[in-house]
């Protein structure tokens, strides 16, 4: 581990420096040349998904953005990405409605409401949850959470139906639907957000929540007026690390979605798909040039999740220099 | 003397002011109970058959209770305040309940054909609607792919992290943090799909367990480089400050005081980033390709993988399979969760000492 291994390697070249030694340069060109390697295979997932794409979408004989089916196997290969985009959008939003408030709200328990017994084994557990892998929330979703879907998906129909987003085609499917698949991937990316907001909420200075208890507030005043404000940009930045997961999620989607070339308004019908979904479906059956089309879709994907996660990130960049300066 | 005097006859008025109406301790809870049998009632009544409309019905008027009672004894903002409370506790409950019943259907479901058969044996020669078989294959193929991904990603990862806590000044290291960072949300599949492209289909290799390790590297590095990052940070200063003090080379330094201190946080990471990846799918789908027979050999040839087993059993669609797939996902399960638990008892027992600081 230590001298040995290093100083078999040839010396690493540049200008030779006042007082480092050998050893030192050596290391130094390793971790530098690692964190190099980082952004060289960045660069090389967007450059090799870029050119495999421009050969596929050349021969695309449907609109790459505006057609809806995905038979890049035919002759002519004729796909595009409207569907999968409306469905991963869809699905996301979804997710992020109903996970947002109750991640937020389970963080708030974790750290400010729970009896701190109680909040340890939670937070400890909340850790575990997101180690589960996706593929048993999968199997999950689709064996165990679709058939007891059913009865809200016939409640909202009936009821819901005027809006149009709940109505159903053909009342009675199976729940294999845009809206369940929101619901699953809501619970697949609550313990995500739930572990950034608590840490989040756990920095807010006791001093901020002690002046607003000295002033009389109520416990959810002081929440109100103390602990979010401080932690909104915490909470942006975790509700997009759980967007980012929401957006490439897979095997969930895979598993749980009855998906068709339709793109239609009813969340509630089995139709639709993702670009992920997609890929996994479509990986198996497909020849070099089916891979190549699934590869630009997968292009798209990955563009997507960089701006989202980007965003995420910069936000989080900003807040530290923020409270730093108030530290 | 006239104070005291003053004070006896106005104490109890101040005494009124200051203390209020409140409801009893215990009306929370009876609220509580109070709007789950009403709502059970409400659902009886209605004819609803699922026990999720009789919930969110209970939910409702336990929100509606609290706020209606509390406001009428309390006030308007104490009111509020105890809505805020119940809400934050619904949060709680029904996240839970989804959470619960993943954990425990897992178990439930996975046991009926757990047994040392069904680790011990692989699909071949098992008809695919038949009982039998096991995930022998794919946990050789599990432990393979993430070892040699492992073997890959920890060593690049942590001299990353070197770099950018012990060198990294300037703009190279801001770039590098924040595509370490992006990297982290970069989609399994995304990852798989570039391996595919690359190894492939344009330098030609065939699907095999090396490929899948390759895009699960990808997908492990980031986090071994934030974990390692974040531990490095944690150690003393004065430490790094004695050695070189004592003429030691810095990558010496490096090497023998810096690493040794934070190996437990470092190690922990790594398990977690392992734990991480060995539940991954796609990648697996798109680069091993799945295999019914024992392939000891990551470097050739397809394999399979237990979250790959799982995928697969799952599609074949009948009830042996699908007891195959729970069995197998609760040795997922059973898999990350212990590496979890290892990675936590390694920090707790090599916790880096904060107090003397």
């Amino acid at each position: 581990m230590d001298a040995t291994p290093t100083a078999t390697l040839p010396p690493a070249k540049g200008q030779p420096r006042a007082v480092t030694r050998p050893g030192d340069r050596i290391f130094f060109g390793l971790t530098r040349g690692s964190g190099i390697l980082l952004l060289l295979v960045m660069a090389a997932i967007a450059a090799f998904l870029t050119f495999r794409t421009f050969s596929a979408v050349s021969q695309d004989h449907g609109n790459f953005l505006t057609t809806f089916e995905w038979n890049a196997d035919a002759t002519p290969p004729v796909f595009g990405i409207a569907v999968l985009a409306y469905g991963t959008i869809v699905s996301s939003i979804i997710a992020m409605v109903i996970a947002v408030p109750v991640a937020i709200g389970i963080a708030l328990f974790i750290s400010h409401y729970a009896p701190r017994r109680l909040a340890g084994a939670l937070a400890y557990v909340v850790d575990l949850l997101a180690a589960v892998p996706s593929i048993v929330y999968g199997l999950w979703g689709a064996l165990y959470l679709v058939p007891r879907m059913q009865g809200l998906t016939a409640w909202l129909n009936e009821y819901l139906g005027w809006t149009v987003v709940f109505k159903q085609s053909n009342p009675g499917t199976a729940a294999r639907s845009l809206f369940t698949v929101g619901i699953l991937l809501a619970i697949m990316i609550l313990p995500i957000i739930t572990n950034v907001s608590r840490e989040v909420f756990r920095q807010v200075p006791k001093a901020h929540e002690e002046a607003a208890l000295a002033l009389g507030a109520t416990r959810w005043e002081v929440v109100r007026t103390a602990v979010l404000p401080f932690a909104r940009s915490g909470i942006i930045s975790a509700s997009m690390l759980g967007l980012g997961r929401a957006l490439g999620e897979t095997m969930a989607v895979a598993t749980v979605l009855s998906s068709s070339p339709v793109l239609t308004a009813h969340i509630l019908d089995p139709a639709g798909g993702t670009f992920a979904q997609n890929i996994a479906s479509h990986f198996g059956e497909a020849t070099n040039f089916g891979r190549d089309a699934l590869i630009a879709s997968g292009l798209v994907l990955f563009v997507i999740t960089l701006l989202v996660n980007g965003a995420a990130r910069l936000i989080i960049a900003r807040r530290k220099e923020y409270s730093g300066a108030n530290a | 003397m006239s104070a005291v005097t003053q004070d006896a006859p106005t104490s109890p008025q101040l005494h009124a002011v200051l203390t209020h109406r409140r409801l009893p301790r215990w009306a929370p809870f009876g609220i509580a109970v109070g709007a789950v049998a009403l709502g059970a009632a409400i659902g009886l009544g209605a004819g609803l058959t699922s026990h999720v409309q009789w919930g969110l019905i209970a939910l409702v008027l336990f929100v509606i209770g609290t706020y209606a009672i509390t406001a009428r004894v309390e006030g308007r903002r104490q009111a509020r305040d105890r809505v805020a409370t119940s809400l934050v506790w619904a949060c709680f409950v029904v996240a839970v309940i989804p959470l619960y019943s993943l954990v425990e259907t897992t178990i439930a479901d996975g046991l009926k054909v757990l047994n040392t058969d069904f680790l011990t044996h692989s699909m071949g020669g098992i008809i695919p609607t038949e009982a039998g078989g096991g995930v022998y294959h794919a946990i050789i193929g599990t432990l393979e792919q993430v070892g040699l991904a492992s073997v890959i990603a920890v060593p690049i990862g942590m001299l990353t992290a070197i770099y950018l806590v012990e060198y990294g000044r300037g703009k190279l290291a801001q770039v590098v943090t924040f595509f370490v960072d992006v990297m982290t949300g970069i989609p399994s599949i995304v990852s798989g799909l570039f391996i595919l492209s690359f190894w492939i289909i344009i330098l030609g290799f065939g699907y095999s367990g090396f490929a899948g390790s390759l895009a699960l590297a990808i997908l492990m590095v980031p986090v071994v480089v934030r974990s390692t990052e974040e531990m490095l940070k944690l150690v003393p200063n004065e430490l790094r400050e004695s050695a070189l003090a004592l003429g030691v080379p810095k990558w010496r330094t490096i090497l023998r005081v810096v690493l040794p201190t934070s190996i437990g946080g470092i190690l922990t990471g790594v398990m977690l980033a392992v734990a991480r990846i060995a539940g991954e799918t796609a990648p697996v789908l798109l680069l091993v390709f799945g295999n019914q027979l024992i392939n000891n050999n990551p470097f050739s040839g397809a394999q399979s993988s237990l979250p790959f087993y799982v995928f697969e059993q799952y599609s074949l669609g009948n009830q042996y399979a699908y007891d195959r797939a729970w069995a197998a996902a609760l040795v997922l399960i059973a898999f990350v969760m212990i590496l979890n638990l290892v990675a936590r008892g390694i920090a707790r027992w090599k916790a880096p000492k904060t107090t003397g600081r």
